[in-house]
């Protein structure tokens, strides 16, 4: 029993040291990307819509930002925000998340609304549907359900990719792992403190995955999707 | 003229003022060097995640349970977990199991997004196979094929159209997540711009031409997954 106490692995797990740091950690983690999770979402939103709605300077704005910003490595657009723009090491990753993951969800929306024949439209429309309500009830039911997946896929991408944060020295959990493994230097520590940081992730990617996995279930079957 | 500018501003001094794009496209170089790097990085780190893509995905549809089971832990450990964490676990943990092998950081680089897209590409490619009704596999068994044959001659190339397009995305992800690789100093692009703007503090113009140097390898890519999917649509 001893000798399994005295193992350095074990020690360093029994140190509360190490749980209040990653504790720290995975909430700056969850702090930028759920910020940024939100923000791009919404700009995603605005975004993928002016490019849907073929209207001509609106539509070419919003598609000559989606396609410059995701060809770009997101860690350059984290990077860009802090020592370009200035921003304290938290905004940046926030923001740097947040340029490209909107571009991305502009797609996904855009997508989704395309995935719906015009056929529809123009169903609803003669059937004397107002613009509003054929978005409401004809063609965001299905798109929505098909723009789930993808939505959270890329959210899921968003938690993983605020590790870049580490870069600009934001502490979230990737960064204060490492910060620890300076001080549980031994090569087996390392290791486990980077297999707890890997569970940690996996915990909350996971989730986030299994519950969205249900609510597209849900929303498929609650309403008809023929055709969709 | 002269006279002129050097009444403007900002172009003479500031984050992007004209003495830092002079300084920069004098140490052009550097960047060419990073981007080398990074363009062999992310070639055999494709066709890493090929290989490893196309055997997992296929073993996703085994009708045994190991291999399936095998699959599925792959998959959801490296989609769910960040790369920067995979490549920096690869980094400490290799000189523990090899001790008295070098490994050069841009082997590591390789493996990590190679072992990373190859996740995403196994579930390209189970997408490709699962499209493929299950008839052909039965026709193709009850022909004499073997199941590796069947894959090979007939199950494969079908489903190839339809695994183009996510694979050419899957493409243009991997070149932009070598970028991680600055993180741990593997010498690519983004290291190469972000060494050398901190050096003098060019930040400004050194991460404008790192990113049009990133859009440049990622545009075409983009644009032929783009053609691809409409082609697939279209048939």
């Amino acid at each position: 029993m001893e000798a399994i106490m005295n193992n350095p692995v074990m020690e360093m797990l029994s140190d509360p040291v190490l749980y209040i740091g990653l504790g720290y950690g995975l909430l700056l983690t969850l702090q930028i990307a759920g910020l940024s999770i939100v923000l791009s979402f919404a700009f995603g939103t605005i975004l993928g819509s002016m490019r849907y709605s073929g209207l001509p300077v609106i539509k070419h704005v919003a598609a000559g930002y989606i396609e410059v910003v995701r060809n770009l490595p997101t860690l350059l657009l984290i990077l860009t925000s802090y020592f370009v723009l200035g921003l304290p090491a938290m905004w940046a990753a926030t923001i740097g998340l947040t340029i490209y993951t909107s571009a991305i969800i502009a797609e996904i929306i855009r997508g989704g609304l395309n995935s719906v024949p015009t056929g529809q439209w123009e169903a609803a429309r003669s059937q004397g549907f107002s613009f509003l309500q054929s978005m409401r009830h004809i063609v965001l039911p299905p798109s929505v359900v098909k723009m789930i997946p993808p939505i959270v896929s890329q959210f899921v991408t968003v938690i993983k990719d605020s590790s870049f944060a580490m870069a600009i020295g934001a502490y979230e959990l990737m960064f204060k792992g490492t910060i620890l493994a300076a001080k549980y230097w031994k090569p087996e520590q390392i290791i486990t403190i980077y297999i707890v940081i890997s569970l940690i992730y996996f915990a909350v990617n996971f989730l986030i995955s299994t519950v969205a996995r249900r609510l597209q279930t849900k929303l498929s079957v609650g309403r008809g999707t023929i055709g969709a | 003229m002269s006279e002129l500018l050097a009444n403007i501003g900002f172009l003479q001094e500031g984050p992007f003022s004209v003495p830092r794009w002079e300084a920069l496209f004098s140490n052009f170089g550097v960047l060419v060097d990073g981007a080398l790097v990074t363009l062999l990085v992310a070639s055999l780190g494709l066709a890493l995640a090929l290989a490893l893509g196309t055997a997992i995905g296929v073993m996703s549809t085994s009708q045994w349970r190991v291999p399936r089971a095998f699959a599925r832990g792959y998959v959801e450990f490296f989609q769910n977990t960040p790369l920067l964490i995979q490549v920096f676990m690869i980094y400490n943990a290799l000189p523990i199991i090899y001790p008295r092998l070098f490994i050069p950081v841009i082997a590591i680089g390789i493996m990590g997004v190679g072992m990373y897209h190859g996740a995403y590409i196994a579930e390209v490619v189970r997408a490709g196979i699962q499209s493929i009704g299950r008839g052909q596999l039965e026709a193709a068994v009850s022909q004499g094929f073997s199941y590796v044959g069947a894959m090979r001659y007939i199950i494969i190339p079908q489903a190839m159209r339809v695994v183009l397009p996510p694979l050419t995305n899957q493409a243009v992800n991997l070149i932009k997540n070598t970028s991680v690789l600055a993180i741990i100093a593997g010498g690519d692009l983004m290291y190469a711009g972000d060494s050398f703007a901190g050096r003098f503090g060019h930040y400004g113009p050194t991460y404008i031409m790192v990113g049009l140097i990133y859009f440049l390898m990622c545009f075409p890519l983009a644009m032929l997954a783009r053609r691809l999917e409409e082609r697939t649509r279209a048939a």
